[in-house]
């Protein structure tokens, strides 16, 4: 199989810098590009282990966070990035603010991508680990090895391409193990049976597990540890609008599509699938905590004394598939491990040399001297997403580190967009002092609070005094995004009103909202205009919250 | 020209489906005792098929629209 795939991506190869040419993908290409972009081993992984260890509010990720992201970047956010033709977050806040506003993003931005790269190592690692029998850290060794050479082969060259071929793999791949798990527990009632134990087990109601809002009403009603309030506002407004609307990683795939409307279209189209991807993701990790508790031993468990979440679909690819299937759910994920990681590696080198190192440390080289720092850079970019791997391992669901992660970088940096694109008067004082501001919130509260059950170091607590303990690490998470986003908000407000703009209204035109011209939709037919798709997106999330209430 | 992706893929999936069905027909019953007793790489090898070959045909389809 992986031969099939290897032998695919020459032909493909070749053949794509063509179909690029002159930002002229279909829609629907563009679409499946842009969630197969998130659509990573992280997500996979990340959000059946959230599935067994938090239950069905796992969907609280795609229903109420990203949902209405997406809707928002299709609606608002598409006009900005696709007529300011800003190719990065960083080029974008130059444009809007300056150099060094552009800088701290780039640094915040490069951290980021270490850990998301980091991460896919740890899983990629841990895989092997489980189908090769090596050790962790040969794992790792071997993982390092093989991202290395799958850059340096030019893994990126078609991007697009191969996230399209990658959905179907993993749409494909994981499908008939969701059939085959439900079909062993009985359906869904039986899942509900099998969670009503778990939940039990853990001291909570038996629908703890199965149902999405009805225990929100206090953090001490369901494993998540959150009540409603902080839920919206944290994880469906601070993180995944935070996520969706600045990861450029993910906006670019809708920057290739053909036109204006196309481009805005290409959130919303990727919206629909999105939507049912729950099913995919997040069942899997709750089936397999279901046959945890009650057929025992199916997750291994950890140094913490908790199974370990992040072993759910790996466990689950190996106790129902046979030899044959097996391979394809296996590729799949790999397959997905590597992609993310050499992206993230990608991104990392180019943000390092172009947005850090050419404009702030060494301006005015040669072309040949920014090409041998950006090798340098990706050899490093893999050394540090070693170590990232290894502080990985501190975590029974790589969800949770992941959000830590975003709740740092992609929270305060909303605030930022959000004034940014809507408020002619943010001054790049404002934005620069309001972006610190937002991070060191987020550094304050995580040093000063802690998951329950917890040693203060990586996951809290380091400044010495703990305020607080929250219920989950994802509690702990949604909470500092939003102090996060709050305090950037306010200090980039404050600060704006205190500063002289720089930059006059004519340089703004296209890059904030009162002055860029309306777009002008009247020729289409109601049914394809972006407005339409959106709230009919908006609808089927809500119908879905309430179904799973 | 632009190369369709819909080629790729569905050449990929029907190549993968029939080497699943043909794994399904000579391989050991007793392989399947994991999978709940069904043939899953049968059954699902034709899933894939179908898939593979009705991503040629809209392939295909677009072509010949396209050169008309």
């Amino acid at each position: 199989m992986l031969g099939i795939g290897w032998a695919l991506r020459r032909v493909i190869k070749n053949s794509e810098d063509f179909f690029l040419s002159g930002r002229s993908i279909p829609a629907w290409i563009a679409g499946l590009a842009f969630i197969s972009a998130n659509l990573g081993a992280q997500e996979v992984i990340g959000m059946a282990a959230s599935g067994a260890k938090y239950g069905i509010m796992t969907s609280h990720f795609y229903w109420v966070g990203a949902m209405p992201a997406m809707v928002f970047v299709g609606l608002f956010m598409m006009p900005f990035y696709y007529g300011s033709r800003a190719r990065s977050v960083p080029e974008y806040l130059k444009l809007r603010f300056d150099e060094k506003t552009r800088g701290l993003n780039a640094i915040t931005f490069a951290i980021m991508t270490i850990f998301s790269s980091g991460i896919s190592m740890y899983a990629l690692a841990k895989l092997l680990e489980l189908v090769l029998g090596w050790s962790f850290h040969w794992s790792i060794v071997l993982s390092a090895v093989i991202v290395l050479i799958y850059i340096f082969l030019g893994g990126l060259t078609s991007a697009i391409y191969n996230e399209v071929l990658q959905f179907f793999l993993i749409v494909l791949g994981f499908l008939p193990l969701v059939l085959l798990g439900l079909k062993d527990v009985g359906g869904w009632s039986g899942l509900t049976s099998k969670l009503a134990t778990v939940a039990t087990n853990a001291g909570f109601e038996p629908g703890a597990w199965s149902h999405s809002w009805k225990y929100m009403d206090s953090p001490s009603h369901n494993p998540m540890g959150m009540e409603w309030f902080g839920l919206v506002m944290g994880l469906g407004f601070a993180l995944s609008f935070g996520y969706w609307c600045t990861d450029f990683l993910v906006v670019q795939r809708a920057m290739a599509a053909g036109s204006m409307t196309a481009a805005r279209r290409t959130p919303l189209i990727a919206a629909v699938p999105k939507m049912l991807m729950p099913a995919l993701v997040i069942l899997p990790g709750m089936l397999a905590i279901g046959l945890h508790a009650t057929r025992g031993g199916f997750l291994p468990i950890g140094d913490d004394g908790q199974p370990n979440y992040n072993l759910a679909i790996p466990m689950m690819l190996a106790h129902y598939m046979p030899s044959g299937l097996l391979g394809l759910g296996l590729t799949a994920l790999m397959a997905s491990f590597m992609s993310g990681m050499a992206g993230n590696v990608t991104a990392f080198n180019s943000v390092w040399t172009y947005d850090i190192y050419q404009t702030h440390i060494r301006p005015g080289q040669t072309d040949q001297h920014y090409l041998r720092v950006g090798h340098a850079a990706t050899v490093f970019g893999i050394l540090a997403s070693v170590l990232a791997a290894y502080s990985a391992t501190r975590f029974n669901n790589i969800l949770d580190m992941l959000q830590l992660v975003f709740s740092f970088v992609n929270g305060p940096l909303f605030a930022t967009f959000l004034l940014g694109m809507f408020w002619r008067r943010t001054t790049g004082h404002g934005a620069f002092y309001g972006l610190l501001t937002g991070t060191i919130t987020a550094a304050l509260h995580y040093g000063l609070t802690l998951p329950r059950g917890a040693v203060p170091g990586i996951k809290g607590g380091f400044l010495g005094a703990v305020l607080h303990t929250y219920p989950s690490e994802m509690a702990l998470n949604f909470w500092t995004a939003l102090f996060a986003w709050t305090g950037c908000f306010v200090a980039t407000l404050l600060i704006s009103l205190f500063t002289k703009r720089t930059k006059t209204d004519d340089e703004l035109r296209g890059l904030v909202y009162s002055l860029t011209p309306r777009i002008q939709e009247g020729s289409m037919p109601w049914f394809k205009r972006p407005v339409t798709l959106a709230v009919g997106i908006l609808v089927v999330s809500a119908l879905l919250n309430v179904i799973f209430w | 020209m632009k190369l369709d992706v819909r080629w790729p893929i569905g050449g990929m999936f029907s190549l993968i489906g029939m080497l699943l069905i043909i794994y399904g027909i000579v391989s050991n019953p007793a392989l399947y005792e994991r999978s709940l007793g069904i043939n899953v790489n049968l059954w699902w090898g034709l899933v894939l098929l179908v898939f593979g070959l009705v991503m040629l045909a809209l392939a295909y389809r677009a072509h010949r629209l396209l050169v008309h």
